[in-house]
């Protein structure tokens, strides 16, 4: 056996420096978008792209603006000014309903599971829009029903063994450790099969280990699914590791935006981060 | 009558080795279930006959890879059919499997593989892979790593990597294209003895670095067949694998006693799974160490301490019911029939669902090893009508020399000799017994051998015992452990922390004494019964260390050794050596530190190192004493506990025992 294979890297970074996944085109723009609650300027005027395939990072100090930049993306929040482009599509206003079913996906930061249901039943939920029976169908339970519901459990088991959670399956969600909860929700934003994955701090609260594992399903989710990443993180150490590109906010603004080198090397970041003496 | 015996008795007088096993029970047990493993959250099941097809496919495989008879292979993985199937593919060619224990640390890892100088690694998935790679430089003889879980895979370098499945195509295909490849297997199969190498296992290593004990076919298939004998297993009857395959237990149970008997084994999802997994299957044999249980009746317990008021007494009642009557209704013995109507209402209530929680419906045999279990902890067990027997082995023994028969189950022995077994006991007190399944050799470790293995053939257990007048072995301590205070007083400490263990609220100790002027321990407390406790009383604390040096919980643990004291005094063997002196380790002993085996055996000798300024604080007279330890992280990143440990001085009580027996007499 060669010995070069001794070298490599840590886990985490593994699978991604290997591989040979393909970055392509712009899949989602956001042009000059503004967002203003009452006289607080949450956003002003930033531009940035997602392409396809990429793994992209949005972070900033507290306050910055990132979970508002999720929130317009995916229709929660509807800008002042600019346009999002998804897909080729120029829209102002982006809806959820749109978004999801044009294949945005995205997790919570502070969790937004069905507490009271069981693991398998909040990551079916995510099939919910994949489903094409009716309300009477699914109650009868039967016939075209039951097969749908068959072929949509096997998807949630895939997810199930992928994000390796097998010994949770039944367990009500709300009695879970906050880190197993995060991967149900991720599961769940896995079961609708996104173009683009949406993740707000998924390692928020997480220990050394679970942040490893977590880092590992991101990288496999976009690696071997082709599954395009936007994520929202305070580890700087993950961020740098796994993501492509990363784009900087201050204040509602675009401070940076390039490689995790370029970003890190950035004096506006830096000053961002660490604080400037005046 | 004659007639019908000799066949009977040349067919199982050829049966000699595993692979024959299995092309015997493809043609008499087809159709019956042989392996079960949860996929996707649903039991799939191979049959004896695809079994036979699973493997004959792996072996071809392994043979166009280029394995041959003789060379040996890794074995690496939680319990998955497939590496089950590794081991008769790999034996089916005459080659040597050596499994090895999944959770140890690359370091641990690159011992074994050196040593057995392994050639192909089977392998359960990622991890694993990752790990083999890592230390394959410096192992220098692997040439290929079989794969099972392809996830997360893809990329690696194919130059390295072969996966089961397109092994066994592989082999498939070449089964299709000529029958002379058939043919060659069979006939390989029908070439193997008895006495061939069937696989290497390396021991734990309660000391120094870890031994291959080599088992012959003989020793695996005749140990399987005899202990299915002396409990009645039949094809009928199942289990479930889960305790690691590097382990002599689990490769005698799941592979030896599964292959002689056309027993069915079921593999869990995953390792965290196991519980559900059991309740599904509900197994007829069971086997776990006395950890296990003690996790179990500790889940109990604390979820009844939750329960509402009358549960709670409805459990109470009925559990005092048991405790009186359940052990001999076991045994047959006689019992009133009042008391057997109440047992038999307390079975519809209380234990037949306990049971059905645990999954233990269906069982008919479970047997615990490997330490010393509570006799309470035993008795529970077994007066909810779990037929629960304890026996005694080692991996040089292919695990069984002692075993306790149905109807002769006391909890301070551990049974008596099995099938074909001969014990005695040496002068120093040294178990030593004779036994099919004793090892071949250690490999490559002839002096080794040597120490263990007396030219005629009987083996050096370690353990110091006795036989009682029933003829049941009892196991005191460790041979060499076993030591003397300054003033000659025996010291077992074994007996000690095995007696201190049995308090729900101490998960480890650890006694020292010998050479030195009294007993002292060091305490690990256990976090699920202490903490319960915690919570109960409004104690907040962070963590294990916090909760370990609160004051209360130190008062715990006095008062417990206290009684262990005063129990002491009235047994003369042990009276010399009450506890005098006490302290609660800041941090739980932890095998990725080296201070316990991947067994969960305490290793003294390095702990005495590790602690060196505690063990002294424990005999200076002190107080008080700041430690600083060194610990390993899962991931392998190392850190460092501080802790300052306060240590306690303790009562002795004068022995009693002479005392009590002459005013008794």
């Amino acid at each position: 056996m060669k010995a070069d294979v001794q070298e490599r890297p840590e886990v985490a970074g593994a699978a991604h420096a290997g591989s040979d996944r393909e970055i392509g085109d712009v899949v989602l723009s956001v042009e000059n978008v503004s967002l203003a609650f009452g006289g607080v300027k949450a956003i002003s005027d930033v531009s940035f792209d997602i392409r396809k395939g990429e793994i992209r990072a949005i972070i900033g100090p507290n306050g910055a603006g990132k979970t508002s930049m999720l929130n317009v993306i995916n229709g929660f929040y509807h800008p002042n000014q600019g346009t999002i482009t998804f897909k080729g599509r120029k829209r102002s206003v982006m809806r959820p309903y749109i978004a999801a079913s044009q294949g945005i996906s995205r997790t919570f930061q502070n969790l937004a599971l069905f507490k009271g249901m069981s693991t398998l039943d909040n990551i079916m939920a995510g099939r919910a829009l994949k489903m094409r029976r009716g309300l009477l169908w699914q109650a009868l339970h039967w016939g075209p029903a039951l097969s749908e519901e068959i072929k949509h459990r096997e998807a949630v088991e895939k997810i199930i063994d992928f994000l390796e959670i097998q010994h949770i399956r039944k367990a009500p969600v709300g009695k879970l450790p906050y880190g197993l909860q995060k991967r149900v929700e991720l599961g769940r934003a896995l079961a609708m099969e996104p173009e683009l994955l949406l993740l707000d701090e998924p390692m928020a609260g997480m220990n050394l280990e679970e942040k490893k594992d977590m880092s590992r399903y991101i990288l496999t989710v976009n690696d071997q699914l082709g599954t395009t990443v936007a994520l929202i993180e305070h580890d700087m150490g993950v961020v740098m590791d796994i993501s492509d590109r990363v784009v900087v906010l201050e204040y509602g603004r675009k401070i940076a935006d390039g490689t995790p080198d370029e970003v890190q090397r950035d004096q506006r970041v830096i000053d961002a981060y660490l604080g400037i003496s005046h | 009558m004659n007639a019908s015996i000799a066949p009977a008795d040349a067919s199982a007088s050829a049966l000699d080795t595993v692979p024959k096993l299995l092309l015997h029970n493809a043609r008499q047990y087809g159709s019956r279930p042989a392996f079960r493993e949860k996929a996707f959250g649903i039991w799939q099941t191979w049959t004896w006959a695809q079994t036979k097809d699973e493997i004959e496919a792996f072996a071809v495989g392994l043979e166009l890879l280029g394995l041959k008879a003789g060379e040996t292979v890794a074995i690496i993985g939680d319990n998955r059919p497939h590496l089950y199937w590794a081991f008769c593919a790999a034996q089916s060619l005459g080659a040597i499997p050596v499994p090895v224990y999944q959770d140890s640390v690359a370091d641990e890892m690159s011992y074994v593989l050196t040593h057995a100088e392994v050639k192909f690694a089977i392998v359960e998935n990622q991890e694993q892979v990752d790990k083999v790679l890592s230390v394959a430089g410096d192992v220098g003889t692997i040439r290929k790593i079989i794969y099972n879980d392809e996830r997360g895979l893809q990329k690696y370098d194919a130059n390295d990597l072969v996966s089961i499945e397109s092994l066994q195509e592989a082999g498939r295909k070449a089964l299709k294209s000529d029958p002379a490849v058939r043919k060659a297997w069979l006939d390989g199969i029908a070439a193997g003895k008895g006495s061939d190498v069937s696989v290497v296992l390396y021991t734990s290593g309660t000391t120094g670095r870890p031994k291959g004990v080599m088992l012959t076919q003989e020793n695996v298939v005749v140990s399987g067949r005899n202990a299915n004998l002396f409990d009645h297993f039949t094809p009928d009857d199942t289990m479930i694998a889960y305790l690691p395959m590097a382990w002599v237990g689990d490769h005698i149970f799941s592979y030896g006693q599964a292959f002689a008997g056309a027993l069915c084994v079921s593999c869990p999802e995953s390792p965290e799974t196991i519980i559900e997994d059991r309740r599904e299957i509900g197994p007829t044999y069971f086997f776990a160490p006395p950890r296990v249980f003690e996790n179990m009746l500790t889940q109990i317990m604390v979820r009844m301490e939750d329960a509402g008021g009358l549960k709670k007494g409805v459990f109470d009642y009925f559990l005092k019911v048991a405790r009186r009557v359940g052990e001999p209704m076991l045994d047959g013995r006689p019992v009133s029939f009042g008391d057997r109507l109440r047992y038999r209402l307390g079975d519809l209530l209380v234990y037949g669902p306990l049971r059905n929680r645990m999954g233990f419906s269906n069982l008919r045999v479970a047997y615990t090893a490997g330490e010393a279990i509570g006799p309470e902890l035993f008795s529970f067990f077994r007066s909810l009508g779990m037929n629960l027997k304890q026996l005694y082995g080692q991996t040089e023994a292919s695990v069984f020399i002692t075993l306790q028969p149905n109807g002769e189950v006391y909890p301070e022995t551990v049974g008596k000799p099995g099938p074909d077994v001969q014990i005695k006991i040496a002068e120093n007190g040294e178990v030593l017994f004779k036994s099919p399944g004793v090892f071949l050799r250690y490999y490559k470790n002839d002096d080794a051998t040597a120490e263990t293995k007396t030219a005629d053939g009987w083996v050096h257990t370690g353990d110091a015992g006795f036989i009682d007048q029933r003829g049941h072995l009892r196991i005191i301590d460790r041979a060499k452990d076993v030591g003397r205070l300054t003033d000659g007083t025996l010291f077992a400490p074994k007996y000690i922390e095995n007696r201190l263990k049995f308090y729900p609220e101490i998960k480890e100790a650890v006694a020292i004494g010998h050479g030195r002027e009294f007993v002292t321990v060091l305490i690990n407390i256990d976090l699920t019964s202490v903490g319960n406790w915690a919570e109960r009383n409004n104690v907040i604390y962070a963590s294990y260390q916090e909760l370990a040096a609160h004051p209360d919980v130190y008062t715990m643990i006095e008062k417990r050794i206290d009684e262990l004291n005063k129990s002491l005094a009235s047994e003369e063997m042990v009276a010399g050596s009450q506890i005098r002196r006490f302290l609660i380790l800041h941090k739980e002993l932890d095998a990725d530190d080296g201070e316990l085996t991947r067994t969960q055996k305490v290793r003294r000798s390095f702990i005495a190192d590790r602690y060196a300024p505690l063990i002294t604080a424990l005999y200076d007279g002190t107080k008080r004493c700041l430690i600083k330890t060194e610990v390993t992280f899962e991931d392998g990143r190392k850190g460092v506990i501080e802790g300052d440990v306060k240590i306690v001085d303790m009562k002795k009580y004068p022995p009693v025992k002479a005392a009590v027996r002459e005013a008794a007499e």
